[in-house]
């Protein structure tokens, strides 16, 4: 039978009926107190970033207005493009966790800004985030799977380019200014939460009838260069190293080792990504901050299965599994854990099994 | 009801917190940055995720799972997506040991 990944759809009736939904996951041991440490919040790393990030967005910017419309703007609406349609996911999801910064007001301006530009409404994707970790990938319970089973190709490629997840996002943002909460995500967020998600689409649709009526009154797309289209133009990165966080693995497992992907990436990619290509390590504790991953990770990796080296890699690893799975759905990458690791579901391995 | 000896006063770090199960229920135990005890349930109200697994920040606890936050002197819920309160109870501490009323 093939899935249903709908939120309201059988499968998620099935998650309910056999435990999957809301269960105990597995997590790697990791003592109280080198934990406490890993946790523990500063403002340092993210300031540093954050103002590196945007100082390079103002830069770029700059550049790119005043060589506009010479071709010779490209590289520098690129660099920009990628920093606001890609980075801005990252700093979206980790503001969002509230783990960035110590102080909760930097969290919560960088997670505002980030949802803007990313078209994720901060209040309805606070709870289908929250939803992606309770139940990561579990069909019909979690509502962030990037590749179902089949995977949607052309969905997929045209999420390269910011589509169609970035109209989805405007449509949802119209429907919401609108008074209204599309069903699923009302099936999310709860009722108190609600006209938060509204009050946000309103002001998002003022910026953007903003941005347009300068469009129309200077008889330039510049306005929209700077604001909107690079959500579409620059999502490339965020796609690229998003479809490998879960990718070709295990659905409907209760061990993130299992379907979660951790990737060693470049230092640019990780700059851009803050850090989220420790994937494994996010999902089974995300309390520690993106700075602190490459520790975590170094402290739990004889319990993983073995990190991807590269992108590339990694996508030579995901692809022929996406590409079987168009003929047997049911295919997928059974990560090999390392004999120093524990087991998946150990009560199978205890000799009182 | 007559207090529960809960935990020695050292059993629980500066700025930390601590499990108890008692009668079937699951409470968590904090010592705060200026070494006062306090007590709520132990499971976080969104998604019964134990609290004891979580970060404590001067007066507020973080669930280890989706990082919702709560003051856990009074149990109000302070950071989505926790949006219910906790409860919590009354501690005492005498001869450096940890007594909560459950009553």
């Amino acid at each position: 039978m093939p899935r249903d990944y709908s939120l309201l759809g059988p499968d998620a009736a099935r998650a309910v009926a056999t435990g999957l939904a809301a269960a105990d996951w597995y997590h790697s041991d990791v003592p109280r107190k080198e934990m406490k440490e890993l946790m523990a919040r500063t403002d340092g790393p993210a300031i540093r970033d954050t103002i590196l990030l945007y100082g390079i967005m103002v830069l770029c910017l700059g550049f790119g207005i005043w060589l506009w419309p010479s071709w010779i703007s490209a590289p520098f609406w690129l660099a920009y493009g990628v920093l606001y349609g890609s980075a801005s996911d990252s700093r979206w999801h980790e503001c969002g966790h509230g783990t960035a910064f110590r102080t909760p007001w930097m969290n919560n301006a960088v997670y505002q800004i980030a949802s803007f530009m990313i078209v994720r409404n901060p209040v309805t994707w606070r709870w289908s985030h929250a939803r992606h970790h309770t139940d990561t990938v579990i069909v019909g319970r979690d509502p962030e799977i990037a590749l179902m089973r089949p995977p949607a190709a052309a969905r997929v490629a045209l999420n390269f380019i910011g589509l169609p997840d970035a109209l989805a996002g405007w449509k949802r943002m119209i429907l919401n200014a609108s008074g209204r909460l599309d069903p699923e995500e009302a099936s999310f967020i709860p009722e108190s939460e609600q006209p938060k998600v509204i009050r946000t689409a309103r002001v998002w649709v003022a910026i953007y009838a903003a941005t347009i009526l300068a469009a129309i009154a200077t008889r330039s797309i510049l306005p929209l260069m700077v604001i909107g289209l690079p959500r579409l133009y620059g999502a490339w990165h965020h796609v690229m190293t998003g479809l490998l966080q879960h990718g070709g693995l295990a659905d409907n497992v209760t061990d993130h080792r299992l379907n979660s992907r951790t990737v060693l990436m470049n230092p640019v990619s990780r700059f851009i990504y803050w850090n989220m290509n420790y994937h494994v390590e996010h999902h089974m504790f995300p309390m520690v901050p993106y700075h602190r991953l490459p520790d975590l990770h170094a402290r739990i990796r004889a319990d993983l299965p073995p990190a991807n080296p590269s992108i590339r890699a990694a996508y030579r690893e995901m692809m022929p599994a996406l590409l079987r799975q168009f003929r047997y759905e049911d295919y997928f990458i059974l990560r090999t854990l390392p004999p120093t690791a524990r087991p998946y579901r150990g009560e199978f391995h205890s000799p009182e099994a | 009801m007559p207090l529960i000896d809960a935990c020695a006063t050292e059993d629980i770090d500066l700025e930390d917190v601590m499990r108890f199960d008692h009668g079937g229920h699951s409470y968590a135990i904090y010592r705060s940055p200026d070494d006062e005890f306090f007590c709520t349930d132990g499971l976080c109200t969104h998604e019964k995720v134990h609290l004891a697994g979580g970060l404590v920040m001067d007066h507020l606890i973080e669930c280890p799972k989706h990082n919702g936050q709560f003051d856990y002197r009074t149990g109000e819920a302070m950071r989505a997506p926790v949006c219910v309160n906790l409860r919590t109870y009354k501690v005492t501490v005498a001869d450096g040991r940890v007594l909560i009323d459950l009553g």
